[in-house]
């Protein structure tokens, strides 16, 4: 019953830089995503997650290997692929309700109905008031909830989320997530969701990577199989959640050794120390 | 402005200078005599004038519009091609460097004396400064703005329509404004030089006449064209646009 939708076939990408050897992003990564999923990618930066959303957008392009969506290759963007990027990106050449109608008037909705789509989608994240006013107008969360409204009224089969909710106050995750959870449930869209907030990873996916550096790709895989809709307490997640922090750290520590070699012993007490009293926070 | 005026007023009643030099502004020194006052009402009212400015104004417009649409269209090439960006930009912005009337003489050559040869030294000189300022400008367009309108499915043309030339619009009006300001002033060299009418010319006519009040309501009027087209055009623009994108003005 469950269908590939995105298919990862040996795909490597990497990033030629004048003057030294090129950043390997993602390396050997071989992976099938499955119509409906909830997708989520843990790691730490700069460990691949951006560049490989933005090979399934379209916007880059692998350096080998094969993706596949519905079997067909990825030719370019297309709008049944839309991206919630890391920064909300509006148009301040544009009102609120503009930059939300962009994609839908591209998709030759006629206007009334995309105000109309719009407007919903503005309500959803609470900025319904704020159709007619200009991105500068608002504070920096309210600016990626509207990104989040731009990407969500155009109604992709696949969404591709970059951090979206990290510019946000915790009030207003809560009820994002809630919003995105049910979303999900009700429309089955595949979602690939990028994020440095474990628990929000585990509350909300089907399937966890966890992905690695130098080279980067994908370190290990972990099921969420927990029963929806959850709650944070389920000790079934928080299991899952240490467990997923142990492997992170882990990684954490590889990184730090390489980067301050001798002097890494000093720093190691003190990650420990910080990490352990709130399991959850962002990495 | 009254005090300068005045000064004037006092400089030439005074006999400072001989009055065909310095000739009065608003009160005559004999009775029926010339002043500058006087020569721009006439001027006027009689056409000679209005004429001549209007020739002017009509020449700068047409010059302007058309280095507008090909200041854009290089800019627009050499942002888009790595290889014509070595290639022309590096030529353009070498070209830029030289004063636009340096060109006159060649253009004399091509066109001969007339109207042509005025026409082309306002289009080189604005769309030399356009292309500069325009590519520039293009080249300087967020990337992740891109990223967002592709991901919508914009591309092509629909691209530099929506995102790449609106986002940079106050780029875009402050070289505006320069390559007017290189316009203006190459309509004028280009006529006091190449005597093909229009004010450049009758400022000339008025040297060799030694009309001075003639020279000097010509040169009222060249400063007045360009303040008002300056303040009243690409100011206001630039203010509103710079307040819709929260843009904040020094003042
Ligand atoms: N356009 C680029 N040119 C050169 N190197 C790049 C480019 N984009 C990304 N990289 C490199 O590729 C690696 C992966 O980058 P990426 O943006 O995918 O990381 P990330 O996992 O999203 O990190 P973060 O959590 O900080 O957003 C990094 O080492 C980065 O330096
Ligand atoms: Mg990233």
């Amino acid at each position: 019953m469950s269908e590939p939708h995105i298919v990862f076939q040996d795909v490597h990408k990497s990033f030629e830089q004048k003057g030294s050897q090129p950043v390997i992003a993602l390396d050997q990564v071989n992976l099938t995503i499955n119509k409906g999923e909830f997708i989520s990618l843990l790691g730490p930066s700069g460990c691949g997650k951006s560049t490989l959303l933005n090979i399934v957008a379209g916007l880059d392009k692998q350096t080998s290997g094969s993706i596949t969506v519905n079997g067909q290759p990825i030719k370019g963007p297309g709008n049944d692929r839309i991206v919630v990027f890391q920064e909300s990106g509006l148009f301040p050449w544009m009102s609120v309700l503009d930059n939300v109608m962009y994609g839908l008037l591209i998709k030759k909705v006629p206007k009334e109905e995309a105000k109309e789509r719009a407007m919903k989608w503005l309500q959803k994240v609470h900025l319904g008031k704020f159709a007619n006013a200009q991105p500068h107008e608002l504070s920096g969360g309210m600016k990626q909830r509207v990104a989040i409204a731009r990407a969500l009224v155009m109604d992709p089969e696949i969404l591709l989320m970059d951090e979206p909710f990290a510019a946000l106050d915790e009030q207003t995750r809560m009820v994002l997530h809630k919003e995105l959870e049910e979303l999900w449930y009700e429309t089955k869209k595949t979602i690939i969701f990028v994020t440095h907030n474990i628990r929000e990873a585990v509350i909300l996916s089907d399937r966890i990577l966890l992905m690695k550096t130098r080279p980067g790709g994908v370190k290990s895989v972990f099921d969420v199989k927990a029963a929806r809709p959850r709650q944070a307490t389920d000790s079934v997640l928080v299991n899952l959640e240490s467990r997923i922090l142990v492997e992170l750290e882990q990684e954490m520590e590889k990184i730090l050794k390489e980067e301050f070699g001798h002097d890494y012993d000093l720093k190691k007490d003190s990650l420990r120390g910080d990490s352990d009293s709130h399991l959850g926070s962002d990495i | 402005m009254a005090i300068l005026i005045a000064i004037w007023e006092a400089i030439s009643k005074f006999e400072i200078f001989p009055a065909f030099m310095w000739p009065p502004l608003i009160i005559p020194n004999d009775p029926g005599g010339v002043t500058i006052l006087k020569t721009f009402i006439s001027g006027f009212t009689g056409g000679q004038l209005l004429e001549a400015t209007y020739v002017s104004i009509s020449r700068l417009l047409v010059g302007f519009s058309i280095a507008v649409v090909l200041g854009l269209f290089l800019g627009f090439l050499i942002y888009k091609s790595k290889l014509i960006d070595d290639t022309l930009g590096f030529f353009v912005s070498t070209l830029q460097s030289v004063p636009n009337i340096v060109w006159f003489p060649l253009a004399l050559l091509w066109f001969g004396l007339g109207v042509e040869s005025v026409i082309f030294i306002i289009i080189l000189g604005a769309t030399l400064s356009l292309t500069v300022t325009s590519s520039a400008a293009f080249k300087s367009v967020s990337p992740l703005h891109i990223r967002v309108a592709r991901t919508m499915g914009s591309s092509g043309f629909h691209l530099f329509r929506t995102v790449i030339l609106p986002a940079t619009i106050p780029q875009l009006i402050a070289g505006l404004r320069v390559a007017w300001a290189l316009a203006w002033r190459a309509v004028l060299a280009g006529e006091l030089l190449g005597g093909s009418g229009g004010l450049g010319t009758l400022l000339d006519m008025g040297r060799s006449l030694q009309a001075m009040d003639l020279v000097f309501a010509i040169m009222i009027i060249i400063g007045v064209v360009g303040t008002i087209i300056d303040n009243f055009v690409f100011v206001k623009i630039e203010r509103s646009v710079l307040r819709k994108w929260g843009i904040q003005t020094v003042k």
